[in-house]
């Protein structure tokens, strides 16, 4: 069991600042592949004609959901040196609604806005330039919530410990939703085409 | 017209690189299963996932941190951001990298252009200023959910993190709940 490298002091922190550079190559790669640096593509999840978001979504979930659970089981993986952000429903449910409200308005999420700066977006830096304009008025403005925030902090909460079933038979539930959903996205996408722009 | 995406003004805007026939988008399936491994990678190298929102965090304390230094390092909002400056965040190098990729990839493919995306019903000054409010309310959003799409949705998602899915939905939700009520700055 040597997995994570970092955690067993396998890579400096140096060499962690390099990896860095190339996991984040790989992500802003693939997410300009999937067309996410344009707002309209992004956008046309929520008008259905175009289901691409939540397709390469939970393809991406589940690959690095199996792969994190095959390298536990086959003991390469201490799952335990694995950073979990802290569970704090209310503002993980009030938070995730803003960012939903903010992506519709805005046409990105924080990383897409970043792909699409990175192609000559205008509309993309300007989000980027709203986004930090947003944490310096969360600073300012709203420092209760984040206290609120971290006071109701259950720690780290995953699916198994919710259902109380086994981490494998819920990686499996994942699969089989995923592969439910992709099936329904595709239906959708049919159902729904003549909402495309330019489709009539 | 509704196949208008870019400014006509900006249209020819761009690299020269932009000239000629743009490349296609890779299959959602074949991008997101690519997005995975590199999701994978990181759990496996470093121990840690994907992010967006600390980097732009790390910037913003550590500019601030120049006129006003003690006021960050006591902010409930800024203060985890301060501990180091940018160029020693590990989240910082990431975005870099991304912002990297994401050029290198549409180079690649013919995809860059100066442009300000938005539908044949609106008029850039109104797009960019959407632009700006949805960032803003983003932030918020992404500060209170302790992550964004990156940090909660992929990387809280696939470690089947409880807090990650409840954000998943609901990122969803109010997306769907509002989109009636934006669609003529897209459609």
């Amino acid at each position: 069991m040597t997995l994570p490298l970092y955690a067993y002091d396998l890579i400096s922190e140096s060499q962690g600042l390099v990896i860095a550079l190339g996991l984040g190559f790989g992500f802003g790669w693939f997410l300009e592949r999937a067309g996410f640096a344009s707002a309209r593509r992004l956008t046309a999840q929520f008008y259905l004609y175009d289901m691409s978001v939540l397709k390469v979504m939970f393809t991406a979930i589940v690959t690095a959901a199996v792969g994190l659970w095959l390298a536990a089981a086959a003991g390469w993986l201490d799952l335990s040196m694995v950073y979990v952000t802290p569970t704090s429903l209310g503002a993980q449910f009030a938070g995730g609604l803003l960012l939903g409200v903010g992506f519709i308005i805005g046409g990105y999420c924080p990383g897409t806005s970043v792909t699409a700066s990175a192609t000559g977006s205008g509309d993309g830096a300007v989000y980027l330039g709203g986004f930090i304009a947003g944490l310096l008025v969360y600073a300012v403005a709203f420092p209760q919530l984040e206290l609120w925030a971290n006071a109701n902090s259950v720690g780290e909460l995953t699916l198994p410990q919710v259902f109380g079933i086994p981490y494998g038979a819920t990686v499996l539930a994942l699969v089989i939703l995923a592969a439910l959903m992709f099936a329904g996205a595709e239906w959708t996408e049919r159902r729904f085409s003549d909402l495309r722009p330019g489709a009539r | 017209m509704s196949a208008v995406s870019t400014s006509p003004l900006l249209r020819r805007g761009g690299s020269p690189l932009a000239a000629g026939r743009r490349r296609r988008y890779m299959n959602p399936y074949l991008a997101g299963f690519g997005l995975g491994l590199v999701l994978l990678a990181s759990f496996l190298i470093m121990g840690r996932g994907l992010g967006a929102t600390a980097a732009s965090g790390s910037v913003t304390a550590w500019a601030v941190g120049l006129v006003a230094p003690d006021w960050v390092a006591t902010n409930p909002g800024l203060k985890g951001y301060y501990a180091e400056p940018p160029w020693v965040n590990w989240t910082f190098y990431l975005i870099v990298g991304a912002f990297v990729g994401a050029l290198v990839s549409a180079l690649l493919a013919r995809r860059m252009q100066l442009r300000v995306e938005r539908g044949p019903h609106i008029g850039v000054r109104a797009r960019l200023a959407l632009a700006f409010a949805g960032g803003a309310l983003a932030a918020v959003g992404a500060k209170l959910a302790k992550g964004c799409t990156s940090g909660q949705a992929l990387t809280g998602g696939s470690q089947l993190n409880a807090g990650s899915w409840v954000f998943m939905l609901s990122v969803f939700a109010g997306a769907y709940a509002l989109a009636y009520f934006v669609r003529r700055q897209w459609r």
